[in-house]
């Protein structure tokens, strides 16, 4: 039987960390996406977290979304025209805490715009955690053949960061 | 390998219909994810979730919002269906977790997360209360009796915890 919820890469930042993780050569021959992120960033200042964006082949056009979000002392909503994918821990939270997210991106290799359906949280045993449910949308038709992750701060990952690029098949 | 995430059944819609039903579901999943990618015609309605054609006051539902202007939340109670997300004529997703739905000994509980990148993003956490038997049968619509637009994808997935 096929195998339908299939590992098409990992990718673990190395020593010195990276500004970015790349999903290059993503092959077409799944229905969704699916990314699970653990990520740590260098940002500095607030220090307790850091927004994770997602550029689909690279672009940084074309893209807006919906957010709610929530700190532990406040929530809102807000819009942007970036895709976000969730948070990830920075500089200021306890030592080795890692900040979970996960992007599902339905019809990746269709016709369509493109819509993705992220969620985070960096949780800290402390005040200013982040925790957001996020809605994006790339408006161009390209099917998705790379996927880049970026610090939204222009921070890098930290050593150790992680994230894992799932195929989907509904057939 | 064994196959532990495997589609059940995908509707692709090449006309527009008023809802998609997964019937005959087979019990031997532990639990359930339906993704629905699509539009609708006109407006934005609520998606309206159903379980074994139950149309009596045995559902509830809580969610949390927001539309990029404003975070709330609200719910419904002894409603018809649950609301599993809003859906517009833009590009929405709409993901469902049916948790250990083949049971009959317990209520049937779900996780929703609803997007729509030009709108609205939500969460929800829904309950059918119905008498406790095993769900077969998993029913989508738009409320308002407007109709899911071609092009529109229902896929239907079993998981399986081994």
């Amino acid at each position: 039987m096929a195998v339908t919820y299939k590992l098409i890469e990992t990718v673990t930042v190395g020593s010195g960390g990276a500004a970015s993780i790349t999903f290059s050569s993503i092959p077409q021959t799944f229905t969704d996406l699916l990314v699970v992120i653990s990520g740590r960033s260098t940002r500095s200042s607030p220090a307790n977290n850091d927004d994770i964006a997602v550029r689909p082949n690279g672009s940084t056009t074309n893209a807006t979304s919906r957010y709610l979000f929530g700190t532990g002392s406040t929530a809102g909503s807000g819009a942007d025209t970036k895709i976000y994918a969730g948070y990830m821990s920075a500089a200021g939270a306890t030592a080795s805490v890692f900040g979970n997210s996960s992007i599902y991106i339905p019809n990746y290799a269709g016709s369509t715009n493109k819509s993705f359906s992220s969620d985070g949280v960096s949780e800290n045993n402390a005040t200013a955690v982040g925790m957001a449910i996020q809605a994006g949308l790339w408006s161009l038709t390209d099917a998705i053949t790379s996927l880049v992750l970026v610090s939204n701060t222009a921070s890098n990952f930290v050593e150790h960061s992680s994230a894992s690029l799932y195929g989907i098949k509904n057939s | 390998m064994t196959v532990t995430y495997e589609p059940i059944a995908t509707e692709s819609l090449g006309t527009a219909q008023a809802s998609v039903t997964f019937s005959a579901i087979p019990a031997t999943y532990t639990d359930l994810v339906l993704v629905f990618n699509g539009t609708i015609g006109s407006g934005v309605q609520n998606m309206e979730l159903r379980f074994n054609g139950d149309t009596a006051t045995n559902y509830s539902e809580t969610r949390f919002f927001g539309t990029g202007a404003v975070g709330s939340t609200d719910r419904t109670s002894t409603a018809s269906q649950i609301r599993v997300g809003n859906i517009y004529t833009t590009q929405t997703v709409n993901i469902i977790q049916i948790m250990n739905y083949a049971n009959a000994t317990t209520f049937k509980t779900v996780l929703v997360r609803s997007n729509n990148a030009g709108n609205f993003v939500s969460m929800h956490g829904g309950l059918w209360r119905k008498s406790p038997e095993a769900i077969t049968t998993v029913f989508v619509r738009p409320a308002g009796g407007v109709n899911f637009a071609v092009g529109s994808t229902v896929t239907l997935y079993g998981i399986k915890a081994e």
